[in-house]
């Protein structure tokens, strides 16, 4: 068992500062574990949100060195050690106290989007068909456990805060996961283009990097989302063509 | 603050990236020892007006202004070029290295104000499928050029320049056909694949390209830099084209 020191980020909404501690850490921990260890041995009021253990949760969300993270996903022995490990709470949302954030608003902006509405029932049963290859490209989105890494790292967001104009990354997964839905007949596009402003991702591919389910975020949602986009709002020809097949 | 070393790969961007716009540029503008034997570089395929025996409708146009340089180059290097400003990899990619927005993951921005591409000039990124076609029908230009790269005096042979342009080709097919916005347009956009299967099937090549767009476009971004490296120097007399077959 060896000696770790950790910098973490305490402090509220007011403001805070980095506090140095020291654990015994050991193969096999994660970051997680050594901030419960602290937690019992020398900072019993050290707030941090957290559930699962298992990546599964999405509640452990910090910035591990610096970099998005969950706390329970990430290995120690992965980390450099014997330069510390730093941790603070996710930038980009509010900070109630220590390690834990207001991720509220990303539940706002979800109620930004257009619920699902499906098709009549294609059976008298009232019962719908459709075949698992017309499913298995949604189903990738639904994976989803809204840590919410990917809107904290996405620099629209992060360093820009256009929170009133784009949605971010996770509520564009959630947006492809209804409207690539092989039952759903929303129209969503005009909002994607304006309200919830998908023209403001520049395809960083951060939130895919940073994706603990590791959802292509960017190559199987927003790209695909903005070309549909492209379809109605940048390509004449694509628009003949729909209005001449009839199709939407 | 990130403690990795997280600026390594936007040096390394704009390092690749510059040293081909350097170098294409340049090339472009020699607008001499694009030819060797049957081989034509592919900055200056289809060539269009030019001096070779490769040029479709003659010498120089008549309407070309005699003030304003003229090469070959000038007249197609465009489209492909748009494809890959366009291109959904080298977006991001750029965004990062040449304009810190951001310049890494989690990583600060020297700058406060951010439009995206809602806006001119980068809401014209969205004309990246009409740069597709361009880039499609580039690759029958080109395709047509490495087949005749096999014929030397009017009889098959094989050169090392040969297989150069075909492996030209081949990395420049798996970069364009695994494009975003090929995989929309062959069945992206539908919601139901059951229904067309051909589209599916079709979605499914694209897809499986698309997984490795970021190394089909930097393996074909160097190779076609070094198909005209490797004419140009056969045609200098520099490097011996040597004949396999």
């Amino acid at each position: 068992m060896a000696k770790t020191k950790f910098k973490i980020w305490r402090g509220d909404g007011k403001g805070g500062e980095f506090e140095e501690y020291s654990t015994e850490t050991s193969g096999g921990m994660v970051v997680l574990d050594a901030v419960h260890q602290i937690q019992a041995e020398s900072a019993n009021d050290l707030a941090c949100r957290w559930n699962c253990k298992a990546g599964k949760c999405g509640s452990c969300s910090a910035e591990v060195n610096g970099m998005p993270k969950l706390m329970c996903m990430t290995r120690l022995d992965e980390l450099p050690l014997e330069e510390g490990v730093t941790i603070e709470p996710i930038k980009t949302f509010p900070i109630i106290k220590d390690l834990v954030t207001d991720i509220s608003w990303n539940y706002r902006a979800k109620k930004k989007i257009k619920p699902f509405k499906p098709r009549q029932p294609d059976n008298e049963d009232g019962s719908w068909t459709f075949y698992q290859e017309d499913i298995d490209r949604v189903q990738e989105f639904r994976k989803c456990i809204e840590c919410f890494l990917c809107q904290n790292v996405c620099h629209v967001l992060r360093e820009h805060h256009l929170e009133e104009e784009f949605i971010g990354p996770s509520a564009l997964v959630y947006t492809a996961a209804l409207e690539m839905h092989p039952l759903d007949t929303e129209d969503r596009l005009e909002d994607l283009k304006k309200a919830n402003g998908i023209g403001y991702c520049n395809i960083t591919k951060c939130c895919t990097q940073v994706c603990p389910e590791h959802i292509t975020i960017t190559d199987n949602a927003i790209i695909p989302l903005k070309e549909r986009v492209v379809d109605r709002y940048y390509d004449p020809v694509a628009r003949i063509w729909s209005k001449l097949t009839k199709r939407s | 603050m990130r403690r990795d070393t997280w600026w390594k790969v936007p040096v390394l961007v704009f390092l690749g990236l510059s040293t081909f716009i350097v170098y294409s540029t340049w090339a472009a503008f020699q607008g001499v020892h694009y030819t060797y034997g049957p081989y034509l570089s592919p900055f200056y395929s289809p060539e269009l007006f030019g001096t070779s025996e490769h040029a479709w409708f003659g010498l120089k146009p008549n309407f070309w202004p005699g003030w304003l340089p003229f090469s070959p180059a000038f007249l197609v290097l465009w489209a492909p070029a748009s494809f890959r400003l366009t291109c959904y990899y080298y977006r991001g990619a750029y965004y990062k290295a040449f304009w810190a927005d951001p310049p890494s993951c989690a990583v600060s921005e020297p700058r406060k104000k951010y439009r995206g591409e809602n806006s001119f000039p980068l809401i014209l990124q969205n004309i990246h499928r009409y740069t597709l076609y361009l880039a499609l029908a580039f690759m029958v230009f080109l395709s047509w050029d490495a087949i005749k790269g096999y014929f030397f005096d009017g009889g098959f042979g094989i050169g090392v320049g040969s297989l150069v342009l075909t492996v030209n080709v081949i990395l420049l097919g798996g970069y364009t056909l695994g494009c975003h916005s090929l995989r929309h347009l062959v069945g992206g956009g539908l919601n139901r694949f059951s229904q067309s299967p051909s589209r599916q099937c079709a979605w499914k090549g694209v897809t499986c390209l698309n997984k490795k767009h970021q190394m089909w476009a930097w393996m074909s971004l160097f190779w076609v830099g070094f198909t005209d490296l490797y004419v140009r120097l056969c045609s200098m007399g520099v490097w011996t084209d040597f004949r396999i077959l």
